[in-house]
């Protein structure tokens, strides 16, 4: 169904001047402004900014989907030469799905749960060519075979839910790729995901780009995934554009202080908490009706002149001497882009004392009934499986795994919210294994606390910040008055570097980061010892998530607090572990300081997931390996070793050792842990995953 | 799916057990077993007589003793009169009590005997389950389909003028019990004095004084659409507005979902986005309430009965009820405690095939 008239030397997607509004009964909020990029054929374009900055409204208004209140105010959408702002549902339905596709965030939630896999891809092509019902189903299953799933004709037939995440995705995927179309709309498609299914995805997409000539428009606020994906890149901010090029171009010769800022608040290898600590934007991401006059990344800025950049609406300017780059940024010209960050405050590395927390070969298992109803055969989820290790005062200790790996049924097991099923948990000289926490004392309660991932959900939203705080120091026993608990309460808002009238405030007058800080401020609110924080900062934006991890530092160097870091971020991990605990479906396989981690040898399972992880910086060169298939179920474990389905190490192990018998824990030099049969010079010939190419 | 039915029987029965137990203890309190004794043997009589009276007739003793008689899971009681003549619960006036059996309960079938209709109760029960049945059956052919038709019409644009109109007519009937919507139809439809019968038999368009008769009465042999439109409509009006609410706000609910957007953004038609991928997903909440609605309808249906004189369930609990005929009473307990946990078993079940999230394994 390609237009005739359209040159393919012409841009597939040509955006001029593009402005978007919602319109509330109050007013009218612009949440696009002046947005321009062009996508040329075969190209991947990426568009990059934190969360509200307009880059999915981008996206929809591609795909003319805003909804009710949502409207283009100016500007035009040409798609292959024909302006999609003007024309008719009706014409519109035909380029949706044919010729424009699009894949969602969430895939569980973007498939329809009572159709089957087959009904929902076969209905492209039945639309939109007309193909008749079977020639359409058997479309679907070729496609799902070249999406690389297995098994498809059980899976055409199976409904949504019976499928993991990643095989959601590439159900989306082929649902997009049904009809050929020539634009491809991916809206952060592995936001959900995790980071081993996440470069499998990223593969796909790429090959499929590549073997059926798409465009590409990428979102995502992972930077790293940008530079794995894209061609070209437009980092927006606040609603506007402020950065196109090349991503290299981009990535290298940045133009506009917004992507220089963010650039040094993500943890890129190299970076250190100590020594090289990351560098948060200051301030807060402006509210789309509260945004300032000129420039609206002024009031963070370094750069800032006043009357300068606040006096008028600034311009996309064209960057010498590069090719397709431009910046929206008056001081282009005049700031030495080369000069480093002006390195923050480094500190003293923080002293590592006495052992506070100990497991020794900690079991955690579930059993659960096979069906919805209960009933059946009973099954046991073994979701920790002897788990030993110390950590130590002041010491960060990172568990790092992938979703089901057990690390979150750790979390619970340690706070006394479920029991062990054996084992012991030895918190100073205490006991806790067996303690449920309504049964632990004020003391255990207040030495041992937890932060939370998501901000948003743990804080009661009808109650302000003060009070939830001064709620947790009264039933931590704290003070013995009221007012005492007050000054304590504004003490602490200090401490998490909220401003103290924070504290009559309503959890949703806060943004995402505040929120965490109050829940920081919580879990210290008893002077904790020990602080397991759950992904603290993975539900946040990039320029936030380095202020938090900063701010938590801080307070852990100043009280030598414990930190067990539970985390997917290995990037996060080693910036700022002192050591690091990988885990595989329940079992350490792992374990480790950061060095010893990160270095060969590794773990296969270790290898696999730092290669994984998207790496925001153009010298970075990766060894590539994508595992096969999804994590098994903690249900039904493989026999012998956890990783042997997926590992592709296994092969060196003699005799099928994998199959049959778990590896038992090997110590090699300098107290790191593994648990492997790989023989020792294999392990020896491993090399590193990431190189930092000589500059 | 097998175990599951089993055991959902299973907890139907204990329920049923422990509901009928309360029933059987409030309809047999002291006051009201005096009076049975009053009503059946004398007016007149006094004190020491009652309790002979309950005496003779196994009244008395502990109440689950007599609960167990009534159930049929305990013999039933005999005593031997001062004359040497066996009586006793089972045994039929004249009988031998020899070829008696021993337990006779609703177990054995044996429901008892209405002293108001004087009839066996299962001989009551039946004829106007029958009746009621019948009336139930066209209350739902109305009520689903066009309740289901007003939701999934005002939930697909939400907001939109249809839905404004819908809503306000499905908020008006659901906010109408059917005592007053009962009154206000007759009074519209089926006065000689009021509402439009008068004009229109004034202009000749009618035959009689008004358009539609006052009573069902004539429905109990021949049911037609002049005799029974108005019970029907009485009960199926508060029904429609409530199902075409919950209907509504299910398919609001799932229009917006994501893959509804999937859909859309596809190429689908908003004809088709509606019928083939929110249908499906927005029936699946208001199926439970249809099925609650059954149970919901017996209590419309005592009102629209009494109303309109239809001889259904209704009307005989009313009766039943006013005169102090246990018996019956008991009997129609067990079928509304039955009818109440079919229609659960058979929501869950259907909830089950229309969401294949829960299939079961």
């Amino acid at each position: 169904m390609s237009d005739t008239t359209w040159d393919p030397s012409k841009p597939i997607l040509e955006i001029e001047n593009l402005s978007i509004s919602f319109f509330t009964r109050l007013r009218e909020i612009p949440a696009v402004m002046d947005f321009s990029c062009t996508v040329m054929a075969g190209e991947a374009m990426g568009l990059v900014g934190e969360s509200g900055c307009g880059k999915s409204t981008v996206a929809l208004a591609v795909m003319r989907d805003l909804g009710k209140n949502g409207r283009i105010v100016g500007g035009s959408i040409k798609f292959k030469g024909r302006d999609l702002t003007h024309m008719t549902e009706e014409e519109l339905r035909h380029i949706r799905g044919s010729e424009i596709a699009m894949i969602y965030q969430e895939p569980m939630a973007s498939l329809n749960p009572a159709m089957k896999i087959g009904a929902q891809l076969a209905e492209v092509p039945m639309i939109h060519q007309g193909m008749a019902k079977d020639e359409a189903w058997k479309l679907a299953r070729q496609i799902v075979a070249d999406v690389r799933l297995p098994d498809p004709d059980r899976i055409v037939n199976a409904y949504p839910h019976q499928l993991s995440g990643g095989q959601q995705q590439r159900i989306v995927i082929a649902m997009a790729l049904m009809s050929k179309p020539a634009l491809l709309i991916l809206d952060e498609p592995t936001t959900a995901l995790d980071v081993t299914v996440e470069a499998g995805i990223v593969d796909l997409v790429k090959d499929l780009g590549k073997k059926y000539g798409t465009s590409m428009l990428f979102i995502s606020h992972n930077l790293g995934l940008v530079l794995d994906v894209c061609d070209r890149l437009c980092v927006m901010y606040s609603g506007e554009a402020v950065e196109t090029g090349n991503v290299e171009e981009v990535f290298d010769n940045m133009r506009h202080p917004y992507t220089q800022a963010l650039f040094r608040s993500i943890p890129l290898p190299g970076a250190d908490k100590n020594s090289r600590p990351l560098v948060a934007i200051p301030g807060n991401f402006p509210l789309p009706h509260e945004r300032p006059p000129g420039c609206n990344f002024g009031p963070r800025c370094s750069y800032f002149v006043e009357g300068r950049c606040n006096a008028q609406d600034i311009p996309m300017v064209d960057v010498p001497d590069a090719h397709r780059h431009e910046t929206r940024c008056l001081r282009s010209a005049e700031i030495d882009w080369a000069k480093p960050a002006v390195a923050g405050k480094t500190a003293e590395k923080a002293e590592i004392g006495r052992v506070v927390l100990k497991l020794d070969d900690l079991k955690k298992y579930y059993s659960v009934g096979s069906s919805a109803f209960g009933g059946g055969m009973k099954k046991v989820v073994k979701a920790n499986e002897t788990l030993s290790f110390e950590a130590r005062e002041g010491e960060t200790l990172a568990i790092v795994g992938e979703s089901g790996c057990g690390k979150s049924t750790f979390a619970k097991v340690l706070m006394g919210l479920e029991t062990a099923t054996s084992g012991q948990i030895m918190l100073f000289d205490e006991n806790v294994q067996s303690t449920p926490i309504q049964m632990r004392d004020t003391g255990t309660i207040s030495k041992l606390q937890m932060v939370f991932q998501n901000p948003f959900d743990t804080l009661n939203p009808s109650s302000t910040v003060g009070r939830q705080i001064i709620r947790a120091l009264e039933i931590f026993d704290y003070g013995k008055s009221d007012a005492e608990r007050e000054t304590r309460m504004l003490e602490l808002l200090d401490l998490v570097k909220l401003p103290r009238a924070f504290a009559d405030r309503m959890p949703r007058q806060l943004s995402g980061g505040q929120k965490q800080r109050v829940g920081i401020a919580r879990a210290f609110a008893g002077g904790a010892k020990v602080v397991v924080a759950d992904e603290p900062v993975s539900a946040l934006d990039v320029s936030v998530q380095a202020a938090v991890t900063d701010l938590l530092m801080d307070i852990q160097r100043k009280n030598k607090t414990t930190l067990l870091f539970i985390s997917h971020d290995l990037s996060i991990v080693r910036y700022l572990s002192d050591r690091v605990m990988v885990m595989y479906l329940g079992h350490v396989v792992e374990m480790g300081t950061t060095d010893q981690v990160f270095s060969p040898p590794y773990h296969p399972y270790t290898e696999a997931l730092l290669s994984a992880v998207p790496i925001a910086d153009t010298r970075v060169q990766k060894q590539r390996i994508v595992l096969e298939g999804d994590i098994p179920s903690a249900v039904n474990p493989p026999p012998g070793c956890p990783f042997q389905t997926r590992c592709r190490w296994k092969s060196q192990v003699p005799g099928g050792l994998c199959d049959r018998e778990i590896p038992p824990v090997r110590m090699l030099e300098g107290g790191h842990q593994i648990k492997c049969h790989l023989p020792d010079e294999v392990l020896a010939k491993m090399e590193p995953v990431i190189k930092i190419a000589a500059e | 799916m097998l175990s599951f039915v089993l055991r959902r029987i299973g907890v139907m029965i204990l329920t049923a057990f422990a509901l009928t137990f309360i029933v059987f203890y409030m309809t047999n309190l002291p006051p009201n077993l005096e009076k049975l004794a009053k009503s059946e043997a004398s007016v007149r009589m006094d004190d020491a007589a009652v309790a002979s009276w309950l005496e003779e007739n196994g009244h008395t003793g502990p109440v689950l003793m007599r609960y167990g008689e009534w159930l049929g899971a305990l013999p039933g009681w005999t005593r031997t009169n001062e004359d040497g003549k066996i009586t006793g619960r089972c045994i039929i006036e004249g009988q031998d009590p020899a070829t008696a059996p021993s337990h006779c309960g609703i177990l054995q079938g044996n429901w008892g005997y209405s002293t108001v209709f004087k009839a066996p109760v299962t001989e009551v029960l039946a004829r106007s389950l029958g009746a009621t049945g019948w009336l139930m059956l066209w209350v739902m052919i109305v009520m689903v389909p066009s309740s289901l038709l007003l939701g999934v019409l005002s939930g697909m644009r939400e907001g939109s003028r249809t839905d404004r109109v819908l809503s306000t007519f499905a908020i008006t009937t659901t906010a109408t019990p059917e005592y007053v919507s009962g009154v206000i139809l007759i009074a519209l439809l089926a006065s000689a004095t009021a509402g439009i019968s008068p004009i229109l038999a004034e202009a000749g368009w009618i035959e009689g004084k008004t358009l539609f008769p006052g009573t069902a009465t004539s429905a109990m042999e021949d049911i037609t659409f002049w005799n029974f439109f108005l019970p029907v409509m009485t009960i199926a009006l508060y029904g429609i507005g409530y199902i075409a609410r919950m209907t509504r706000a299910s398919m609001t609910e799932v229009m917006t979902q994501q893959y509804i957007r999937t859909a859309r953004l596809k190429g689908v038609s908003f004809r088709e986005v509606v019928m083939k991928h929110a249908l499906r997903n927005a029936l699946i909440a208001p199926f439970t309430v249809i099925m609650l609605q059954f149970p919901w309808l017996l209590n419309g249906v005592v009102i629209v009965e009494t109303l309109f004189n239809y001889k259904g369930f209704g009307w005989t609990l009313v009766q039943a009820a006013g005169n102090n005929d246990i018996d019956t009473l008991l009997a129609c307990s067990v079928v509304a405690v039955f009818v109440v946990l079919v229609t659960q078993l058979i929501s869950d079940i259907g909830y089950v095939f229309l969401n294949p999230r829960i299939r079961l394994a």
